[in-house]
């Protein structure tokens, strides 16, 4: 009975590795991925709370959560979740371009917070990153090579995503060029115009006012 | 996880180990974009095991003139790696120390732009799909190796993609910035010469219309 358990504690502290920040208690913050259609995006975090008194990250903290919410390039929120102190979120991505993940602490328990400061282990996969190769050799029942060449096959159909996604961004900053190019074209006749027409309109109306002072 | 209970009292321990060897073998390396507010500084900590090889390579994509301050410190506090005012730069480094690294970037220098940073930590090397992968005593064949080499290759094709894609993210948004900056402008100048002309002219007519007494003592 030993072993497992031994095994469990290892596990706690195997996922304790990877990329950590601080956020205080009501910051927010926010992560943008920018991803072509169709992408699927795991998150992965867990937090840990500052323990005044021992002055040391607690292991976890029961009770507090964080919420996750993710927005779409067009502002439309496309997940917006409560989760415990650890958590993974998912979401598929119908819409290409900027997607915003922001993460933020929803403590009640603010007497708890004082200290201000929690730790926020995060990890992040997009596209085929997110593919669990070892689920997916068992499921199919794939030797390693059949394994290698579906690592290849996913690697090569999000490089496809990627190029559309490109074609897609280029045509965007075709127009915004263009745009640009017409704007400043009709400012540049407009503003011309409307120099002319007030120049000819002081000289009129000058010459009217010396002719009625009697200069002219 | 905690859906599935094992018949046999000798699986479990199995699935554990098997699950453990799993996270061990989590990719480790983190790729974020951030948004840096104006008079900010955010930080990020790994730890890292001792005679790793870690890279760090950061990019500004928008805001103010595309630059950041960015730096690293070690577990014992010493800089590693410093730099002011850079908008993309690429560092590597092999962890003499076993220990929390951390890298900061700091918008401080500005006072009313916020930016949008990209960094792409890695740490060591890419583990392999399948944990036993690994541990190969023969030598690979033909078809392993050279999927091993259009892997890289692949790679290489997918991570010289998102280089491009930051380049013309940060392109676009100076094209935005310069679309919108033409309008304001445009209309900011026609105001200021419908300004001008207007008071020139009553300017001009003021200077005839209050000197008339003194030009009149002065002919006089």
């Amino acid at each position: 009975m030993g072993l497992p358990a031994l095994l469990l504690l290892a596990l706690c502290v195997a996922s304790a590795r990877g990329l950590y920040f601080h956020i205080g208690e009501t910051e927010k913050r926010c992560f943008i991925e920018e991803i072509p259609d169709e992408t699927m995006v795991i998150g992965n975090y867990r937090t840990q709370m500052w323990d005044k008194q021992k002055e040391v990250f607690l292991p976890s903290t029961p009770g507090l959560g964080m919420h996750v919410e993710v927005k779409d390039p067009e502002g439309k929120v496309v997940l917006s979740r409560q989760y415990g102190s650890e958590g993974r979120f998912t979401f598929t991505s119908h819409t290409p371009g900027d997607h915003q993940i922001c993460l933020h602490s929803n403590s009640t328990r603010m007497a708890l917070f004082a200290g201000g400061r929690l730790r926020v282990h995060l990890d992040i996969q997009v596209g085929e990153h997110t593919n669990n190769y070892p689920e997916i050799a068992a499921k199919d029942k794939l030797t390693e090579l059949q394994l290698r060449a579906r690592q290849l096959l996913d690697q090569v159909e999000q490089i496809q995503k990627e190029q559309d996604y490109q074609r897609y961004r280029e045509e965007r900053f075709r127009l915004i060029s263009e745009s640009t190019n017409q704007r400043v074209l009709w400012w540049s006749i407009a503003q011309t115009v409307i120099l002319i027409l007030t120049g000819i309109w002081q000289m009129r109306h000058l010459k009217s006012f010396f002719e009625a002072k009697k200069l002219v | 996880m905690g859906g599935v209970v094992p018949r046999s009292v000798s699986a479990l321990p199995l699935l554990l180990l098997l699950l453990l060897l799993l996270q061990a073998e989590r990719p480790r390396g983190a790729e974020l974009t951030f948004e840096l507010p104006d008079n900010a500084k955010q930080c990020f900590h790994e730890e890292v095991e001792q005679g790793v090889k870690f890279s760090l390579d950061y990019q500004v994509i928008t805001g103010g003139h595309y630059d950041v301050d960015c730096f690293m410190k070690d577990p014992l506090g010493n800089t590693i790696y410093s730099e002011t005012k850079k908008q993309y730069d690429s560092f590597t480094h092999k962890a003499e120390v076993k220990g929390v690294y951390q890298f900061c970037f700091s918008n401080e220098f500005s006072t009313f732009s916020h930016k949008t940073v990209y960094f792409d930590f890695q740490v060591g090397d890419e583990p392999p799909i399948l944990p036993d992968m690994g541990n190969r005593v023969t030598a690979l064949t033909q078809m392993e190796s050279a999927c091993v080499t259009i892997h890289e290759a692949l790679k290489t094709v997918i991570d010289s993609q998102k280089h491009y894609r930051l380049r013309e993210a940060q392109d676009r948004a100076r094209a935005e910035d310069l679309n919108s900056r033409v309008s304001y402008w445009s209309i900011g100048e026609t105001i200021a010469l419908f300004v001008v002309s207007f008071s020139q002219v009553l300017l001009l007519k003021s200077f005839f219309t209050e000197k008339r007494p003194i030009s009149r003592t002065v002919h006089s």
